[in-house]
């Protein structure tokens, strides 16, 4: 599944990043530590998380991550969209809590 | 210039988590005994005992330098100090509007008791003053900054809490005044492994919540006289004003 139909299925606002739409999504990772998500995330999966600084971005390239799912209708500052955008790697937007998005993405990635 | 043994982060009894031992009175008596000569007072999201804390300090020889520990937005703690009680009244008013306002549980939490010189209770915050403020680093750092204050983010290599654990590294271009590493590192160890900070200012603190840990860390400041400008030119490295982490 690449992040265009994560988008569409999850109806997810893209908030940044549209260069990297085709990304394909092999998994996903949710924590809002950095370090443990440099730790531990792996290649191709999407991330959900609560933080918002442009680290997440570097972290997001770092471990060369699918896209980043921000939930609660947070929006990130335009530092980190920037770079999201420089990247390639999409930001994606939900107004649903961590719980819910988990587990209907993990829901979509087992179907 | 002179060298001035410094403690710059150190809980009172007003943070739940600072022991019922640590009364500004107490603070000062064991900073004395300890050879301290400049302290911070950094209670979590507070700071209602600096000023009992300056005075106190003030005449037994100690310059208190008046802040908080400030718990950001991704809940990394940053050292926030303010050289005169218009601009600390002003970050405090900030940090009320800000903090999230989560009741108290003592049990859970402990104490937050504000005392007087008498060690009498005069004033207990209703809510946990540990939780995060609506405010990221950035943030933070522009409003101390438009108060003309210092910004040190706290034991920036701990596993929790720190701009380390939080955000994975020290943002490259991060703006702040210092930053504070544990005491479980020397600065040489630590810039092997972060060798582009080697910009920033360090220091090293207690973190005490205890009376006996009060000075068990510190480092050297090497100014003319222990006062806010001279400690932020010591930040800065300017005028020959350093920071040295053990004494010459």
């Amino acid at each position: 599944m690449n992040v265009n139909k994560l988008v569409e299925s999850l109806n997810l606002k893209v908030i940044s990043g549209e260069k990297g739409l085709e990304n394909e999504i092999c998994g996903g990772y949710v924590s809002d530590l950095l370090s443990d998500v440099m730790g531990n995330a792996e290649a191709g999966q999407a991330w959900i998380t609560l933080q918002l600084h442009k680290n997440i971005m570097a972290i997001a390239s770092l471990k060369e991550l699918a896209c980043i799912i921000v939930v609660k209708g947070l929006e990130p500052n335009s530092e980190t969209i920037e770079q999201s955008n420089l990247e390639g790697i999409p930001i994606l937007g939900t107004k649903s809590e961590t719980f819910e998005i988990a587990g209907r993405l993990y829901e979509l990635l087992q179907g | 210039m002179n060298c001035y043994k410094a403690d710059l982060h150190i809980h009172t009894v007003l943070s739940p988590c600072g022991d019922l031992e640590m009364s500004p009175a107490n603070i000062i008596a064991k900073s004395k005994e300890q050879g301290l000569q400049i302290i911070g007072i950094t209670d979590h999201n507070s700071t209602l005992h600096c000023r009992l804390a300056k005075k106190l300090g003030a005449k037994e020889g100690i310059f208190v330098l008046c802040g908080a520990e400030v718990t950001s937005k991704e809940e990394a703690h940053c050292l926030c100090f303010f050289e005169n009680d218009t601009e600390l009244d002003l970050f405090q008013q900030w940090l009320d509007e800000k903090i999230a306002k989560i009741p108290l549980d003592e049990e859970r939490f402990g104490y937050q008791l504000a005392v007087n010189e008498y060690e009498e209770i005069i004033y207990q915050p209703p809510y946990l003053l540990t939780s995060a403020i609506d405010a990221d680093i950035d943030e933070i750092y522009a409003k101390v900054h438009s108060l003309n204050g210092l910004f040190i983010p706290a034991h920036v290599n701990r596993p929790a809490n720190s701009l380390m654990s939080q955000l994975g590294f020290v943002p490259p271009d991060l703006k702040a005044d210092g930053l504070e590493i544990s005491k479980h590192i020397t600065k040489e160890n630590f810039l092997k492994k972060n060798a582009y900070l080697k910009r920033f200012a360090f220091i090293q603190s207690s973190d005490a919540h205890y009376i006996h840990l009060i000075g068990e860390t510190f480092c050297m400041f090497y100014l003319n006289e222990p006062s806010f400008a001279e400690i932020s030119m010591a930040l800065a490295n300017e005028n020959g004003r350093h920071i040295k982490m053990t004494p010459d």
